[in-house]
């Protein structure tokens, strides 16, 4: 067949712009699937011995916990489901497909399957959070080794794994602010949290759910936290500040230490949301900057991974003072084994259950894995790739017109950089949001930014350690094409995405609280 | 079913700018002498060709010649002349008087192309009772019911026109005094509130979630207020639509454009003048809620000429509380507030942070200039 050479198309691989074509299935809801009668798993009757002795199985169960209706699930056999869902995963661009760049903020990086494997053995399968403590000490194990790794990353003097996520910590370390300063007396007089724009929209949200009010600080020029606006909105109200850094423009507030000192002056306590930290590992600490509480997110910079709002767990750290509040039950060793530790539950102190039993123990156990391969020499690797790669991208992105960085010049960034487009849009009419649905086309995400936009035309990328130079040069080089694209052919972008799983759909209803459908019960109830 | 588009050109907007002369009111002639081009028209073609994928849904309702004919037949849309001027030179009459017939044939949208002083006219003309779209043209452009060009103009008009926007806003109708202006002087005055299309500008990205509208903010932001009001202290309640919650939240009348004094919770002054205030502030405990004008940041000297410089040294730094909602902040894209008063000294004295509410419980520190 590759004879004559001519006839056999090949294609050229000296362009790196990938031709690609998402899956499209016009797969229904599992639901809409579902065929009265039909069956996945026929089980086998009950032998008369086990009836004899146990019944039918259900009438022994306490009355309150057996159900009066049988649950509304769909009947489908297995070769159905299976397709199902193998093809609803090729409707996704997960992070294994795609060269994950473009979800700043986020810290998608590679995730070793060993350790998916680990985390999948029985051992950790058939664990349950109930049983008897001698039975698990494997996993009480794990999690106490990992706090103690955790305790070295960030200087803190203890960890708990309870917060399922980066939102839920903050929660946590708004939860132990209240209860210090109630502790001392002043819950009522200081009730305020200072926070910046640039820092992730829950380290506000999360303090107002416990009733804070939240003051935020907007950036000077070079794009650093304004000290002098911070200076006039610390006072004795201040209960506490929480805060990123580096914030979403990747840009590291090198006067941190200026800002807790202030902050500790008038009594408040200082909160660092490390959800940032992946630029960080092995160069600074949280203690050194003088905060007194921090925040890891494991799926995030440990890499258990990221994604789908999947099982995640916000590490969260205290100095001495503080381990008093933190949400029971802790895990200790006594020298001989490990134990749950409720001690702080009796002090009156603690701020109770953030969330049940102690965190989710595959990713933990993937954390300490992680970390176990890695080592501390490991850590401060991934570190150094992570910000040479973004400063890598940040160069070569810096060196096209349509794009710019607001804040620093001629500075280099950590581990993410939040661009503008705003040239492009006064020259093109296409907007940030038009890219990012064109880069679909091309088998890519594209972030933009949260709400609202500060930056205007914003574009937020984070490549981590993962990316090879082929990677980014190819990340590079699309986003290069749909630029052109842009002063060109702009039809084609504001008609986006055309290789993707769906094109442009009307999402006016997302908007309207009576047209939300979140459950299949509420859509049958809105709509059929 | 047929939709029906009202359109309506000033064909000298822009006129004046293109050889300098800070705007085109009362200065036709003068500019067409100095070599000026009329644009609407070109701008006006730049806007319609976005609706010509729709061309078959939509009636235009236009007037004659250069205020729409013209544009409209050169593009093959379905058009009826609903308005003929009998003059050789239109003028602002002219666009009122289109306006209203153009509302009087329940026109679905109103397309129009000029500057402020042409929003003017149409603010003056329809006020709320017909959803507004404008094409920028002229040579002052300060008022948000622009859209930021002609396509984008067009593409919004698209979007309400198949239904695909249904929710309408309030923008600002802005016009400086153009005669001050050439003397280089600028002063802003306020005049209304048109209705144009909610355009969404915000809701791309579904990572954060639905961000609160505009109006909803306003609302958090009101009831921060109200529930934080104190017995015995007068509220002077400052214009604009941020802070018209507060009164409609407490079930009282609002003055738009201008201010209002409450105590306990009852309306004490309605549309207050300067005087009223020089009275009330000068042996009263008192506080001022005022909003940044949106895209400029100006909180005083455009637009509240009332609350003057007197009144705001009786007042004093500190109970003056700013309110804006975050989307109003953002699009400052981290540019100061800006005084104007008149008055150095209270220029100065306004100078430095202010913590401006923008929601229940939430606060942001900001710079005043």
């Amino acid at each position: 067949m590759a004879e004559g050479g001519n006839i056999v198309k090949r294609i050229n691989r000296d362009f790196k712009v990938r031709n690609f074509h998402q899956a499209k299935w016009d797969e229904p809801i599992i639901f809409e699937l579902s065929k009265k009668g039909e069956r996945g798993i026929l089980i086998p009757q009950a032998e008369d011995e086990i009836k004899e002795s146990i019944g039918d199985g259900i009438s022994v169960l306490p009355d309150n916990i057996r159900r009066k209706q049988s649950p509304d699930l769909p009947e489908i056999s297995q070769p159905r489901v299976l397709r199902h869902y193998m093809r609803l995963s090729q409707e996704t661009l997960g992070a294994d497909v795609n060269i994950e760049i473009g979800q700043g903020t986020c810290t998608v990086k590679y995730s070793p399957k060993i350790n998916e494997m680990l985390s999948r053995m029985p051992q950790m399968t058939e664990l349950h959070p109930l049983q008897p403590e001698e039975t698990v000490q494997g996993i009480l194990e794990i999690i106490h080794k990992t706090d103690m790794m955790m305790r070295e990353i960030s200087g803190m003097d203890r960890f708990t794994f309870q917060p399922g996520g980066g939102s839920q910590a903050v929660f946590a370390l708004a939860s132990i602010i209240m209860n210090y300063h109630k502790s001392k007396g002043q819950g009522k007089q200081r009730d305020e949290i200072i926070t910046t724009i640039y820092s992730h929209p829950s380290d506000a949200a999360a303090p107002a759910v416990k009733g804070y009010r939240i003051v935020y600080i907007h950036p000077d020029e070079e794009g650093y936290p304004d000290f002098e606006a911070f200076k006039e909105a610390v006072s004795d109200r201040t209960a506490g500040f929480i805060v990123a850094n580096p914030e979403d423009t990747g840009v590291y507030n090198p006067r941190i230490k200026e800002f807790t000192n202030l902050v500790h002056k008038v009594g408040g306590i200082c909160g660092y949301d490390q959800a940032n930290a992946n630029g960080l590992l092995g160069i600074t600490r949280a203690v050194e900057a003088g905060f007194d509480m921090c925040f890891f997110n494991l799926h995030k910079t440990f890499s258990t991974p990221h994604g789908c709002g999947g099982p995640a767990v916000g590490a969260t750290g205290v100095i001495n003072k503080l381990v008093k509040f933190l949400p029971a039950p802790l895990v200790d060793f006594d020298g001989n084994k490990y134990y749950l530790n409720y001690n702080s539950t009796r002090n009156h102190y603690s701020v109770g259950k953030i969330r049940s039993f102690i965190g989710v123990a595959q990713v933990i156990m993937k954390t300490y894995a992680w970390i176990m391969s890695l080592g501390a020499e490991g850590l401060y690797e991934v570190a150094k790739v992570a910000v040479l790669n973004n400063n890598y991208l940040f160069k070569k992105l810096m060196e096209l017109d349509c794009i710019d960085a607001p804040y620093i010049k001629g500075k280099q960034r950590i581990e993410q950089v939040r661009y503008t487009l705003k040239k492009l849009t006064e020259d093109t009419d296409i907007t940030t949001g038009d890219i990012q649905r064109r880069m679909m086309d091309f088998g890519m995400h594209y972030w933009t930014s949260h709400h609202p936009y500060y930056v205007p035309e914003p574009a937020t990328l984070e490549p981590t350690e993962t990316p090879s130079k082929e990677d980014l040069d190819e990340y590079i080089e699309t986003l290069k094409y749909i630029f052109k694209e842009a002063y060109e052919n702009p039809e084609m972008i504001k008609t986006a995405p055309h290789r993707s799983v769906c094109h442009q759909v009307d999402e006016s209803g997302m908007d309207d609280p009576d047209k939300w459908a979140i459950t299949w019960r509420s859509y049958l109830k809105k709509y059929k | 079913m047929i939709k029906k588009l009202g359109l309506i050109i000033n064909p000298i907007a822009g006129l004046g700018g293109s050889v300098g002369l800070k705007g085109t009111d009362g200065m036709v002639k003068e500019a067409l002498k100095l070599g000026a081009m009329p644009q609407a028209s070109c701008r006006t073609k730049k806007a319609l060709e976005q609706l010509s994928v729709i061309k078959d849904d939509i009636e235009i309702l236009t007037c004659g010649d250069d205020m729409g004919e013209e544009a409209v037949l050169s593009l093959d849309f379905k058009a009826r002349i609903v308005y003929i001027s009998n003059k050789d030179e239109t003028d602002s009459t002219d666009t009122a008087k289109a306006a209203k017939i153009i509302l009087h044939e329940d026109a679905d949208l109103l397309l129009f192309v000029g500057g402020d002083g042409t929003a003017r006219d149409i603010y003056n003309a329809v006020n709320d009772k017909i959803p507004v779209i404008g094409i920028p043209a002229g040579v002052k452009i300060h008022s948000p019911v622009y859209a930021q060009n002609p396509s984008k103009a067009g593409e919004l008009a698209k979007l309400y026109l198949t239904e695909k926007i249904t929710r309408l806003e309030e923008a600002e109708v802005l016009d400086i005094d153009e005669d001050a202006y050439r003397k280089g002087k600028v002063i802003t005055n306020l005049y209304g509130y048109l209705k144009i299309p909610f355009e969404k500008r915000y809701v791309q990205s579904r990572k954060a979630g639905t961000p609160l509208s505009d109006k909803a903010n306003q609302n958090t932001i009101s009831y921060e207020i109200i529930d934080n009001m104190t017995e015995g202290v007068y509220y002077i309640i400052g214009p604009g639509t941020t802070t018209r919650p507060i009164m409609e939240n407490m079930a009282l009348p609002n003055t738009l454009l201008g201010v209002d004094v409450v105590l306990n919770k009852k309306l004490v002054i309605k549309d207050a003048a300067e005087k009223h205030l020089l009275e009330v502030t000068k042996n009263n405990k008192c506080k001022l809620i005022i909003t940044p004008i949106g895209g400029q940041g100006y909180l005083f000297g455009r637009g509240n000429q009332q609350i003057s410089p007197e009144v705001l040294k009786n007042i004093g730094k500190d109970n003056i509380i700013v309110v804006a909602t975050k989307q109003k902040v953002s699009e400052l894209y981290g540019k100061p507030f800006l005084v104007d008063t008149g008055d150095d000294n209270i220029d100065k004295m306004l100078k430095g942070y202010i913590k401006v509410i923008t929601g229940y419980k939430e606060t942001m520190m900001y710079r005043i200039n």
